[in-house]
């Protein structure tokens, strides 16, 4: 039998190189690659050097080892910092969950409007976070807070709340807008979770004699867990990392005591100038993430492996 | 379903759902009727017993006239919705490519690739962005709307890739092995057959990215500085607060114009970006 | 027209071996059926024909071209899947169309193609419709309309009739047989039932493991199965296997608890050697029948009914024989009822035997 040689020899190389599996994927990636390399990668690198260097806008800086931070570490507006980042990020999840869960039980029943309603509940999540953190700072304002009109005209206070002027309070604040922002996010995830659960499981669960509580904790609660463990690991890392609420809502004020990591990495490293320190202490969030991060691929590939 | 009484019904479903409902777009309409109300009526003190806030007797524009005269916010306008599709235009272009290839081909490291993928979708702009200010400086970038344009990928290309890797893994492979059967090659079966296919996914990723970029802060108050280069969140806060002044009334209406383009458009494509929203969390 | 040749063809995925030297000789005009249980390695083999999947080592030549580092594009084959694979953005037309288009044909001839092969298959009134207007005996139809279109010179068929309802899978078929003795074209077809290889091939290759089992024609391949895995896989009921025990007494005997058969006069010589050792029995359920009392008595067994399945046409009967369940397919007439016994005899010459130790036919 004659062996001819493939006839296509002649083809365009490069239409030869794209049909191969490996070199087409190389061209593919290349794009995506690149971009995340330069603005991702080499930041990140740079980050790390900026932050063990005395760099500040117009000085180069040296090699200061972990001075940084160690600086920032024994600053007690950071140790404020740090510990509002957690109590910011531990309750805003938490009001979070409970609320959207609660959103997503409601919306995953049928009534008339629902697309409505649900499409309405979004909002908040779409519109640009610093403009609708803008309404809750007037909302909040301290002489012409309609909140405390409120309350006052219920004859629930009389004298005003100091919303944003307390640090306690104002961190509180924050914690709300964030839950109001968010809370959309938990609920129209949780709810596509939801609708993949079989309503038959709740019709044999209250068949066997469970109530509507026991069915949620026995039934649904359990299917529910896997999205609500990545979605609960995607907030934690926006909120952890929130920037622009703060910003807005107290700017860090009154006096300091409202700062988050990233609004005072900010403050020092770019209102200030000092941009070795600004990035030691952005780089103080990277513990958190990494671990939380390491915890949902962990979980993913548990997931797959099921 | 379960049967339930009446009463019960209220409790458990209605009231719940309007209190859901009115703290959720209160802020809106708070928004709106600030934007309205004419100053007089804004600043009266909380405890004035003549304070109608939740409605006005005398609609203005006055705050809206203010914020076109004495700002540039169709220029802001402008800017954010030019870099929000020109970034999302990029990051649909490399996440279409790379979702294709980590979704369908095999090759070396392709897991590894994936993950790190997956990782640098989770890392927030907050953690980089010093660093990344001195990048776009020494590019000479700063100033310029191509600083967010390239930018903005950052987060953006991790998203597109992850949900649209998501949305051809549900595409039976079949389909293009049979194009490449049929005579195209392995390129041109994913541009002729796979990428019609994933047409909704590839809207859902769009318009949520061109949210994304539309909401987009820290960057865009780091790296643009001239008023009329700004886009509307950050022209918003450094050009309406002059000091500890702040002008409630064109605030307002400067929040709700910058809003309105997002929210229409986010009208129209209410079950895309909801696809979009709930793959983004999708293993 | 071609005939496909694989040479030593070898396919690992990592570290799994799923294709081990396969060598077959796949005649022009012949309509050839890969059979076997899921993971036997008939499909990868399919797939490395059409160039889907890379050859870890050997040789596939489509008529007289080594086709190995050719792309799926330029192997001048067709192949239709088992989920129809229709491009679903698409109308009935663009799909039988998109082979002609890439491959660059006149739009006036494109259309005559498309409209003479709707025709044949029945589907000229669908031409305009989407993939998801279409029932699931259309799809199919549509899946090989775009096959044949192209007159390429092999077709490939994986399992292309599993996803249709029994009865449409019976009526396609018949069609695809006649739609093969029409168009002469090389088919090679991927099944794992064994009815449709039955039916469809001229030759049957039945697999498992990765390996060839045996090639023949199928009546070949049902009255001579090479070794016990083939024995079992074709035929339905499946072939009764049965442990025995061969034994010298004036002539040889298979002797197991409540059986006791004696051995064919033309197999004696071969199952000498076997003599006091342990042999695997195989009789198909249609090969056994009620006996009759002029029945030699060392053909006949005695089987207790566990169940009986009257299919109308022939009855099943479950039964038991010692520590052995025996299947028998028996004529209608057959007054059988469980839990009562019944005396079975073998047709001696359709008694296969199997070395225990190889699973290799013994003739």
């Amino acid at each position: 039998m004659a062996l001819l040689r493939p006839r296509d020899v002649q083809q365009p190389v490069l239409a030869r190189l794209l049909d191969n599996e490996r070199a087409l994927a190389a061209v593919l990636l290349a794009p995506a690659v690149l971009i995340l390399a330069v603005f991702i990668a080499y930041p990140f690198v740079m980050g790390v050097w900026l932050s063990l260097s005395s760099t500040s806008v117009g000085n180069p800086g040296r090699f200061v080892g972990l001075q940084n931070f160690l600086k920032a570490w024994n600053d007690s507006i950071f140790q404020t910092t740090f510990q509002n980042t957690f109590v910011y990020t531990f309750w805003a999840t938490i009001f979070k969950l409970a609320l959207g869960m609660w959103l997503a039980l409601l919306l995953n029943r049928h009534f008339r409007g629902k697309r409505f309603v649900r499409a309405a509940m979004l909002l908040p999540f779409i519109i640009p976070t610093v403009l609708s953190t803008f309404a809750w700072r007037w909302m909040f304002d301290p002489t012409f807070s309609v909140l405390n009109w409120l309350l006052y005209r219920t004859g629930l206070i009389v004298t005003k709340l100091p919303f944003l002027s307390d640090g306690t309070w104002a961190l509180w604040c924050a914690i709300v807008v964030n839950t109001w922002r968010g809370m959309p996010f938990f609920a129209i995830t949780l709810l596509a979770g939801l609708q993949t659960i079989n309503p038959d499981l709740q019709e044999a669960a209250s068949l066997d004699g469970a109530n509507a509580w026991q069915r949620f904790w026995h039934v649904t609660w359990p299917l529910l867990k896997p999205v609500t463990i990545v979605v609960v690991v995607f907030s934690i890392i926006q909120t952890f990392s929130d920037f622009q609420l703060i910003y807005v809502l107290t700017g860090g004020g009154p006096a300091n005591s409202t700062h988050l990591l990233a609004t005072y990495a900010y403050q020092i490293g770019v209102a200030t100038g000092l941009l070795g320190e600004g990035a030691a202490i952005s780089l103080f969030m990277f513990p958190v993430l990494l671990a939380v991060v390491w915890i949902q691929l962990r979980y993913l590939r548990r997931l797959e492996g099921a | 379903m379960v049967i339930e009484r009446h009463w019960k019904k209220w409790v458990y479903f209605y009231i719940p759902l309007t209190l859901f409902i009115i703290g959720t777009l209160f802020p809106f309409y708070w928004m709106l009727i600030t934007a309205v109300r004419p100053d007089a009526e804004l600043y009266r003190s909380w405890r004035a017993v003549n304070n109608t806030p939740f409605w006005t007797l005398q609609p203005t524009l006055a705050h809206v006239q203010d914020l076109l005269a004495r700002t540039t916010f169709p220029r802001w306008l402008w800017n954010t919705f030019f870099i929000a599709i020109v970034s999302t235009g990029i990051s649909l272009a490399c996440g279409l490519l790379a979702g294709y290839a980590l979704a369908r081909l095999r090759f070396p490291m392709a897991g590894l690739l994936g993950t790190s993928i997956f990782v640098t979708y989770l890392v927030p702009p907050t953690l980089l962005f010093i660093p990344l200010a001195d990048i776009v400086r020494n590019f000479h970038l700063g100033n310029t709307p191509w600083a967010l344009i390239l930018t903005y990928p950052t987060f953006l290309i991790p998203f597109c890739t992850w949900l649209l890797m998501g949305y051809f893994k549900t595409i039976p492979k079949e389909l293009e092995e049979c194009a490449r059967i049929d005579g195209a090659s392995r390129f041109g079966a994913m541009v002729r057959i796979i990428f019609p296919i994933a047409v909704p996914g590839i809207l859902s990723a769009g318009i949520f990215a061109f949210t994304l970029s539309w909401n987009e802060f820290i960057y865009a108050l780091i790296f643009l500085s001239s008023p009329e280069r700004k886009t509307v969140p950050v022209g918003v806060v450094s050009e309406l607060i002059r000091g500890d002044i702040y002008f409630w009334g064109q605030l307002m209406a400067g929040a709700l114009l910058g809003s309105v383009p997002v929210a229409f458009i986010y009208s129209f494509f209410v079950e895309h970006y909801v696809a979009g929203l709930t793959g983004s969390v999708k293993g | 027209m071609a005939q496909v040749v694989l040479k030593d063809l070898n396919k690992k995925f990592d570290e799994v071996h799923v294709v081990k030297d396969v060598n077959l000789h796949v005649r022009d005009k012949e309509f050839l059926v890969l059979v076997g249980p899921s993971g036997c390695g008939k499909s990868t083999t399919l797939r490395m024909v059409a160039g889907l999947e890379e050859i870890t080592s050997g040789e596939i030549h489509i008529g007289d071209r080594l086709v190995n580092d050719l792309p799926p594009k330029d192997r001048d084959i067709a192949m239709v899947f088992q989920n129809y694979a229709l491009y679903p953005h698409m109308t009935v037309y663009d799909n039988m169309a998109f082979g002609l288009k890439m491959r660059k044909f006149p739009k006036a001839e494109i259309e005559t193609r498309v409209k003479e092969t709707a025709t044949l298959l029945g589907i000229q009134d669908l031409l305009k419709r989407k993939p998801r207007q279409l029932s699931g005996g259309q799809r199919q139809r549509v899946a090989v309309g775009r096959a044949i279109v192209r007159h390429p010179q092999v077709f490939l068929f994986d399992e292309p009739l599993s996803n249709l309802d029994a009865k449409l899978r019976v009526q396609m078929r018949v069609e695809l047989k006649r739609l093969h003795d029409r168009l002469e074209t090389t088919a090679i077809y991927v099944t794992h039932d064994q009815v449709e290889a039955m039916t469809l091939g001229d030759r049957v290759v039945v697999m498992k493991d990765g390996l060839v089992h045996q090639v023949g024609e199928p009546l070949e391949v049902y009255s001579k199965p090479r070794n016990k895995f083939v024995a079992g896989f074709i035929g339905s009921p499946a072939m009764n296997f049965i442990d025995t025990t061969i034994s010298d007494a004036g002539g040889l005997y298979a002797e197991t608890t409540g059986m006791r058969v004696k051995v064919p006069a033309d197999r004696v010589s071969r199952l000498a050697p076997y003599k006091g050792k342990t042999v695997t029995l195989g009789i198909r359920p249609e090969d056994l029948r009620e006996a009759a009392g002029s029945d030699p008595h060392d053909l006949v067994f005695e089987a207790l009914v566990e169940v009986v399945e009257p299919l109308g046409s022939e009855i099943l009967l479950d039964t038991t024989v010692g520590t052995h369940t025996v299947v028998a397919r028996v004529d209608p007439t057959v007054r059988a009822k469980h839990h009562q016994k019944i005396r079975l005899a073998f047709i001696p010459h359709r008694i296969h035997f199997f070395d225990n130790r190889t699973e290799e036919a013994i003739v």
